[in-house]
């Protein structure tokens, strides 16, 4: 089984997150980059499935050279070889493209994206490249079960799941539950290093949306704060004050 | 040109997010003197479509067919994308549902659309550009996305924008969707839904509690608040990750992102990344004992108190209001 999983870069976690050129680009000074947590996830899934049987897993990631510590630490974890389309990854669209025209020649059946990044939480370059290739997709999955050609999954609904079955190929993007992120080992940073990476270039795309400007979240008054004993006087301005109850 | 709104039912009832979509198609129709439209698909009675009517949008599409009776991504995304054509439809709204974030991408593509994701807004329209308001970098930052594309589609969060009653009369009209075989390859074997609880992503208010609870025997009370004020429950990490409470309720930047009129956390510190998925909350209350905890500096409301000793007395007090 060939499986393509799909890695984009965002800032950790606990990053402040602001921004230079008027609030025009976001500002990476100090910024600690790692594997979108999904992503790490969804390998960590690869993984499992290529150590469980026959099976090859190639990552690849759209971005510029100053990812390739990500894509190493992929590696680490256990995937046997990378593809690196040399572009910024302008939006979910362009990346989507690049990806669907990598993949459509390698036939690959099954290729796996974390169900958003957290940077830009677009859910969308999954979907985007099951349309480009034809394919079936799940964007939210919690379960993945992979039987021959046959997986059987759990898609995400509104207070409950969907249990599905279909024929490989097919996208799916990996959300919690899907496995156990892996820790890379010793072995697998050492390993890390010999195992190949391609670099390709990207085609053309057209740009169809911009991001013009960014802001912060306007920061909130000072908190009231309420007696313990006094809830009532909460119930109160929650019901005329805040009007929410 | 003309505006297109796809509204979601579950098992043949429209979901509150349908209503909010429509009164937002609407708004965006007064804005640019264009028709609206809205577009069901699946098994859905007379009396529930009467409802588009109610929020003023007068001509429903009606896809019914056996095939379409269950969500099917890829055919959901034909049958969108086929109406658009036929209807000349240059702005598709969906609701940034589980559903709506899956077939989104794929009408966009299909009508090599530009696509804007969980619009927080009304769009500001200059000519041909169009510019919305939306969250990134879960919800730490807003961008403004430009788009001069000519046709669009647009996805809208939950609990963004107010469902509005107008009293409109209806009218209904069949429509035949080319669809394919390839388009039906996902096999539905189960639906597991929790019916008698307020979905969590829809929620008008969230009831979320963190590892202060000090194990899952304690979420009696929890529940039962939420319970009276008609809330979803919600979590942190450590408490879904503890296996305290399902991964569905689990809130932040690696959970669900979620923006309630009413966010009332208990037990939780407040970490960054708890934050990231709830701090577009409208109002935001915190049960904490440390009046050091990082969460008080984001709330709107707080009581620094023993969740065991404060809860309770919530309760009380709400029903007493209700009487
Ligand atoms: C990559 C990464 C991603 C993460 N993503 C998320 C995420 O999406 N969502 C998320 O929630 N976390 C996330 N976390 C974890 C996050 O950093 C915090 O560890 C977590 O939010 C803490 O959960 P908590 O507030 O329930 O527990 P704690 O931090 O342990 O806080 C418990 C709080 O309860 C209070 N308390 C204790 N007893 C009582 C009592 N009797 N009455 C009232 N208050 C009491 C304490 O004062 C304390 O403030 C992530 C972490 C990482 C590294
Ligand atoms: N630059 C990128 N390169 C490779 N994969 C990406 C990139 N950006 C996003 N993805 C994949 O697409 C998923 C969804 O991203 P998004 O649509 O931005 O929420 C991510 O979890 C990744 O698996």
């Amino acid at each position: 089984m060939k499986i393509l999983v799909c890695i984009s870069q965002v800032p950790d976690t606990t990053s402040k997150i602001t921004f230079t050129d008027n609030n025009t680009a976001f500002n990476t000074a100090g910024i600690q980059f790692i594997i979108n947590p999904y992503d790490e996830i969804a390998l960590s899934k690869a993984v499992e499935l290529a150590e469980g049987g026959q099976g090859n897993v190639t990552v690849i990631h759209v971005g510029e050279a100053a990812s390739d510590a990500t894509i190493r630490k992929a590696l680490a974890i256990g995937a046997y070889e990378a593809v690196r389309v040399d572009a910024v990854p302008r939006d979910a669209w362009f990346v989507a493209n690049q990806i669907a025209n990598y993949a459509k020649e390698q036939s690959f059946d099954l290729i796996l994206t974390g169900r958003e990044s957290i940077d830009y939480n677009g859910v969308q370059v999954g979907s985007y490249i099951a349309e480009l290739l034809g394919i079936p997709s799940i964007a939210i999955a919690k379960k993945i079960e992979i039987n021959g050609t046959e997986a059987t999954i759990d898609r995400e609904i509104e207070g409950g799941k969907e249990v599905l079955s279909v024929s490989l190929p097919i996208v799916i993007g990996a959300a919690e539950g899907v496995a156990e992120p892996k820790i890379p080992n010793m072995r697998g940073i050492m390993g890390a290093r010999s195992k190949p990476l391609q670099v390709i270039s990207p085609i053309d795309v057209p740009v169809l949306s911009t991001i013009k400007q960014y802001e912060s979240p306007a920061p909130r008054g000072a908190v009231k704060l309420i007696e313990p004993d006094n809830v009532a006087q909460l119930v109160e301005l929650l019901h005329s004050e805040a009007k929410v109850i | 040109m003309s505006i297109l709104v796809y509204i979601e039912n579950i098992e043949g009832a429209f979901k509150k997010s349908a209503f909010e979509a429509i009164s937002y198609a609407k708004a965006i129709g007064e804005l640019t003197q264009q028709e609206v439209q809205a577009l069901s698909i699946g098994q859905v009675d007379e009396t529930e479509l009467n409802k588009v009517g109610k929020y003023g949008v007068g001509k429903v599409i009606r896809v019914n067919t056996d095939k379409l009776s269950q969500f099917q991504n890829q055919a959901y995304a034909a049958v969108i994308a086929d109406v658009a054509r036929q209807v000349g439809a240059t702005s598709i709204i969906l609701s940034n549902s589980f559903s709506g974030k899956g077939l989104a991408p794929r009408v966009a593509a299909k009508l090599e659309a530009a696509l804007i994701d969980g619009a927080l807004e009304l769009p500001t329209i200059s000519g041909s550009s169009w510019e919305f308001r939306k969250s990134v970098f879960s919800s730490k930052a807003i961008a403004t996305v430009e788009t001069s594309a000519a046709t669009k589609v647009i996805t809208l969060n939950p609990n963004t924008f107010e469902a509005k009653e107008a009293d409109t009369p209806i009218s209904v009209e069949d429509f035949q969707p080319s669809v394919q075989d390839k388009d039906f390859s996902i096999i539905i074997k189960d639906i597991v839904r929790a019916t008698d609880k307020v979905a969590l992503p829809e929620a008008s208010i969230v009831v979320s509690a963190g590892r202060g609870m000090k194990g899952p025997e304690n979420w009696g009370m929890i529940e039962e608040l939420a319970e009276i004020l008609g809330a979803a429950t919600a979590c942190s990490k450590p408490v879904s990750d503890a296996g305290w409470r399902p991964h569905a309720e689990h809130v932040g930047q690696t959970g669900l992102a979620v923006s309630p009129n009413l966010y009332i956390a208990i037990g939780i510190s407040g970490a960054i990344q708890h934050l990231a998925g709830v701090s577009s909350s409208k109002t935001i209350v915190v049960i904490n004992k440390d009046p050091e905890a990082p969460f008080f500096k984001v709330a709107d409301y707080g009581i620094v108190g023993d969740a065991f000793d404060v809860v309770p007395r919530l309760i009380e007090a709400l029903k007493l209001k209700k009487g």
